[in-house]
């Protein structure tokens, strides 16, 4: 078994990205994940990879629809306001069905906002603010090792997907250190694997195949209707394949949680506090923002009386958990903004307080 | 301890919690005591956040002239920082960024870094990749004496996993400080070690038979629980 080191949640990624056989980086500063394109800049050409600081977040988006155009494997990094800038090209790489893996290191918002973590970009993350019909396969992590577990294991999904996947860290777990056993490493695909594995790429024909082209551009709106009729059933088998939770006591709760991200850490905290005073408490934690896991919510028991949220956002996934239990159950928030943090004290009471006024 | 100690150590060696410690227990024997968050490196865990504890403690705490906005990312440092180095009725905790990098901003107080009132260590943690092996520890060292032209006056071993340190680990890199004493003369000060897991620490060290082991023994003040 690999040596469990002490890491920094942001060089953990980049070392578990460049694991992952990503040898492509591009992104341009902004705090809590500066530490990842510091060691990308560092690490990536002892490997024989590329780095380039980007003149801005939507020149980094390009440079990765290059590199990804020709079969690399690329990892993109930024905070909230920066994903706020890659959403064009978000749209514009699903639409070409370029694989890209993308983590936010979310910090508190609107705006220009604090650099302290956040989770208000739920929505910017899931609904995307690109046009057209695209999703982005997003990824929850609560531990670095989850973190690079998820991020390795991102360069794979996006590679069968075709599609950007994005790995929703927080701030906290970004900058915050823990025991962390790095993924193996993997070698990036050689021209000829790319040449076999991504027939797509724009690898030149060589005499061998007819020319690829990658353009988002139709002008017969036909075809276009055809074309997304053809790529859709993708974002059907990653609804069906790709949900991802972690439930404790949903059979049997009265109260359960929903959560994800660093603050699922603290409910479970606070959860274990309650149940030492006799609550019987339960959570989904939810590791697949989209596709959201529907499944998790068919596993609650007829026990279940309150189903509290806890983000630190305005409820944005509160909205998704109303949706998926349709008035069934009342729904609640707990929740911080603008950089504040819940602790688990802060939970309990404001659970307790939730459950007495009914 | 020097009037002046200066924390300083390589990235996420864990200079910060080190730091912290010493300003509260020095704070049981003396009278004036401040802590001076030199840290432009990190946005996170850095000594401000404890802020109001400290304060709330007697202790000093200086950092920027941001008073309360501490989550500031800017590298500016606050003139009132010198408070405690001039007044000599202060002891001072100095607690530095990361690697010769951060050590860098030492340089512009140098004048008041004078041999016998203070004295500059670095704190080692072996489960770092960085200095994991001797030759990262070594390089670590040179860095920052180079960058600071302060030769480093003791090890200070803070060697963990968080909640899943052992005894070993602590060990591990008390002998990783042995040899970069055998080998520069810079002495092992002390190994720090949560308290709950001081008797612990003992019993393996009788076993492995380490008799001349300081033990610090710590309180996790920068980590929340729910993030152990």
């Amino acid at each position: 078994m690999a040596e469990k080191k002490l890491m920094k949640g942001n060089e953990a990624f980049a070392t578990a990205a460049m694991n992952a056989g990503c040898r492509y980086y591009f992104g341009y500063p902004i705090t809590p994940q500066n530490e990842v394109p510091e060691f990308m800049s560092r690490e990536l050409p002892k490997a024989g990879g590329y780095f380039i600081q980007a003149e801005s977040e939507l020149g980094a988006m390009n440079m990765a629809y290059g590199a990804a155009a020709a079969g690399g494997r690329v990892l993109l990094s930024t905070s909230s306001p920066g994903i706020a800038l890659m959403q064009e090209n978000l749209s514009l790489l699903s639409s070409v069905e370029l694989p890209v893996v993308l983590v936010s290191v979310m910090r508190g918002g609107p705006g220009i906002g604090s650099i302290q973590p956040g989770q208000a970009d739920y929505e910017q993350a899931t609904r995307g603010g690109g046009n057209g019909d695209y999703h982005t396969i997003v990824l929850a992590p609560a531990t670095i090792q989850e973190a690079c577990d998820m991020i390795y294991k991102a360069f794979d999904i996006a590679d069968e997907y075709r599609n950007p996947v994005m790995v929703c860290a927080d701030g906290m777990i970004g900058q915050m250190m823990e025991p962390v056993v790095l993924p193996p490493e993997k070698a990036p695909l050689t021209e000829e694997e790319i040449w076999e594995q991504k027939p797509y790429a724009l690898t030149g024909h060589k005499w061998k195949r007819e020319r690829n082209a990658i353009n988002s551009v139709w002008l017969q709106q036909e075809l276009l209707e055809e074309y997304i009729y053809q790529y859709w059933p993708k974002y059907e088998k990653a609804e069906a394949e790709l949900q991802d939770w972690e439930a404790i006591n949903v059979e049997n709760c009265d109260t359960l949680f929903v959560a994800y991200g660093s603050v699922s850490r603290v409910v479970k905290e606070a959860m274990q506090a309650l149940e030492a005073e006799g609550y019987n408490v339960g959570l989904i934690r939810l590791k697949t923002l989209w596709p959201f896991p529907h499944k998790a919510f068919e596993l609650i028991g007829d026990n279940c009386k309150n189903i509290i949220c806890c983000e630190l956002s305005m409820g944005q996934m509160m909205k998704d958990v109303k949706a998926e239990v349709a008035g069934k159950y009342p729904v609640h928030l707990i929740n911080r903004v603008g950089g504040m943090l819940l602790d688990p004290v802060e939970v309990v009471d404001r659970t307790k307080k939730i459950l007495e006024v009914k | 301890m020097k009037r002046i100690t200066l924390v300083t150590g390589h990235y996420g060696s864990g200079k910060t919690e080190v730091s912290v410690n010493l300003s509260i227990d020095l704070k049981k024997e003396y009278d004036k005591v401040a802590i001076l968050d030199l840290d432009i490196m990190n946005p996170y865990f850095r000594s401000r956040e404890r802020q109001k504890m400290m304060e709330d403690l007697g202790i000093m705490v200086q950092f920027n002239s941001f008073g309360y906005d501490i989550t500031e990312d800017l590298p500016a440092l606050s003139a009132a920082l010198k408070t405690p180095l001039e007044n000599k009725e202060y002891k001072a905790i100095v607690d530095v960024g990361g690697d010769s990098d951060g050590a860098k901003v030492l340089n512009q107080f140098r004048k008041y870094f004078i041999e016998g009132d203070s004295e500059l260590l670095v704190v080692i943690n072996t489960n770092r990749p960085e200095s994991d092996d001797l030759e990262g520890c070594l390089f670590h060292i040179s860095t920052i004496q180079a960058e600071t032209g302060l030769p480093v006056k003791g090890l200070i071993n803070n060697t963990h996993m968080l909640s899943e340190t052992t005894p070993q680990d602590i060990i591990d890199g008390y002998n990783m400080c042995k040899k970069i004493e055998e080998l520069t003369g810079i002495p092992h000060r002390f190994s720090t070690c949560r308290e709950d897991l001081v008797e612990d620490l003992k019993a393996a060290n009788a076993e492995a038979g380490i008799t001349d082991m300081e033990i610090y023994p710590i309180k996790l003040y920068m980590r929340p629980s729910w993030l152990l």
